[in-house]
């Protein structure tokens, strides 16, 4: 029967898949736990950080850093963060079409991760540095990334430098963001922003506000916190971004292979109904053949 | 008796009351006692220095920055080690290899270089210092 065979040489095959996407689905669940407990670790950081810029600003007035200067020349830099690896859903495709959407100018793109990068060199852009980042990502590894971003601005080859990312916002939920990296706004210095941590948090307001109250002190003066926070401020939020977007990668990693292997065990599951359906017209063929024959010589 | 929280991004390394905490400074040490004055300062890299139960716990850190309140004082660092997890030979051969790199180089030319092997310079020499007392 050579029909029973393909069925049960297909059901193998679909087995087998399913013990692929099974141990790649583990594989990303356990990493995603350690990303996410990262990207948690961070807060801390960032409350902190928020907490003195948000104070700074206050005393900020009349306060000049190259990082806070809108210049008209130069061009735009785009880091695009993407992942190294396929099978992880659809949050590099999402990402592409957030930075089709969002950079709209003439922009040069430096690159974490290689699927991006693939495409971005097919859809012609000029790709002036690609980063490859270790899993998991260490603090060391992104320094020398935002002081290159920093140094590129500052030299005024680009008056303008972006993070395209996906933010990690549950399991299930990654968003895909664009943000401006330098020059550093002001106004949105001291914000919350949702990518500072996982998951969406209110502000919280009494926090700001009893911040605001501190009467501190800058030793020696505002000038030179200012000048050490700055540099430490970008370093931290290109982490962050890093950080979460690894966190996204394994989370949409994990679900797209759950799905996978869910979808396998269905598969398999009609086949092998459907093979023991046909297992049993063939007997039931048989049977009435050696009925009829006997039947026959009766 | 003071709280002191040490963070760096990747995790908190301390927490807990502590009698005096001395920070290096852009300007020198200073030291932290209770009731301190609210106060913001960038740190160096180098020897953090806290009392807790009249033992005195020394701390290699990175360039960071201080935040100083009556009660509490957190410090933000890109990195904190303890005597006990410092590699001496690891250190020493970081530092040896940024300084031979070092001597290598164009003033002019690799600025950004310099800039990032005197970083990591300053950050073993900081912690040899600790672990040899």
């Amino acid at each position: 029967m050579a029909n029973l065979k393909d069925i049960r040489r297909r059901i193998k095959s679909v087995n087998n898949t399913a013990q692929i996407t099974k141990a790649m689905q583990m594989v990303a669940a356990a990493k995603m736990k350690k990303a996410q407990d990262q990207a948690l670790a961070g807060r801390e950081y960032a409350d902190k950080l928020n907490l003195v810029l948000t104070n700074l600003k206050s005393n900020m007035e009349g306060l000049a850093h190259p990082y806070l200067e809108v210049r008209e020349e130069g061009k735009h830099l785009v880091l695009v963060i993407s992942t190294d690896k396929g099978l992880c859903g659809g949050i590099n495709t999402n990402l592409l079409k957030k930075v089709r959407l969002e950079v709209t100018d003439e922009a040069d793109y430096s690159t974490v991760g290689k699927k991006l990068r693939e495409q971005l060199i097919k859809a012609d852009k000029t790709i002036v540095e690609d980063f490859t980042l270790e899993d998991p990502i260490s603090f060391d590894e992104v320094k020398p990334i935002a002081k290159h971003l920093a140094d590129q601005y500052l030299n005024g080859t680009y008056n303008k430098v972006s993070v395209s990312f996906t933010n990690f916002v549950s399991t299930l939920v990654q968003e895909p963001h664009v943000s401006q990296l330098l020059p550093v706004d002001p106004s949105k210095l001291a914000e919350k922003r949702d990518y500072e941590g996982v998951g969406k948090d209110a502000v919280n307001e009494t926090d700001t506000a009893a911040a605001l109250e501190k009467e501190y002190s800058f030793e020696p003066d505002a000038k030179s916190v200012l000048n050490a926070l700055l540099p430490q401020y970008i370093t931290f939020q290109v982490y962050q971004m890093v950080v979460e977007a690894r966190a996204s990668e394994h989370s949409a990693r994990m679900v797209a292979m759950k799905a996978a292997t869910d979808n396998a065990d269905d598969l398999a599951k009609d086949l092998k109904l459907e093979y023991n359906k046909l297992r049993q017209a063939a007997i039931t063929a048989e049977l009435l053949e050696i009925t009829t024959a006997m039947k026959a010589l009766e | 008796m003071i709280k002191l929280n040490i963070v760096t991004p990747e995790k908190k390394v301390f927490s807990g009351d502590v009698a005096d905490v001395y920070l290096p400074t852009e300007t020198g040490e200073i030291g932290v006692l209770e009731t301190h004055t609210a106060m913001v300062t960038p740190l160096v890299p180098g020897e953090l220095r806290y009392a807790m139960e009249g033992k005195v716990y020394p701390l290699a850190i990175g360039s960071g920055f201080a935040e100083v309140d009556q009660e509490s004082i957190t410090v933000l660092t890109d990195m904190a080690v303890t005597a006990d997890e410092i590699d001496e030979t690891k250190a020493e051969k970081q530092k040896n290899e940024a300084l031979k790199a070092l001597e290598n180089l164009d003033h002019v030319e690799d600025a950004e270089e310099i800039a990032h092997l005197q970083a990591t310079i300053g950050r073993s020499t900081a912690q040899l210092k600790i672990k040899r007392g």
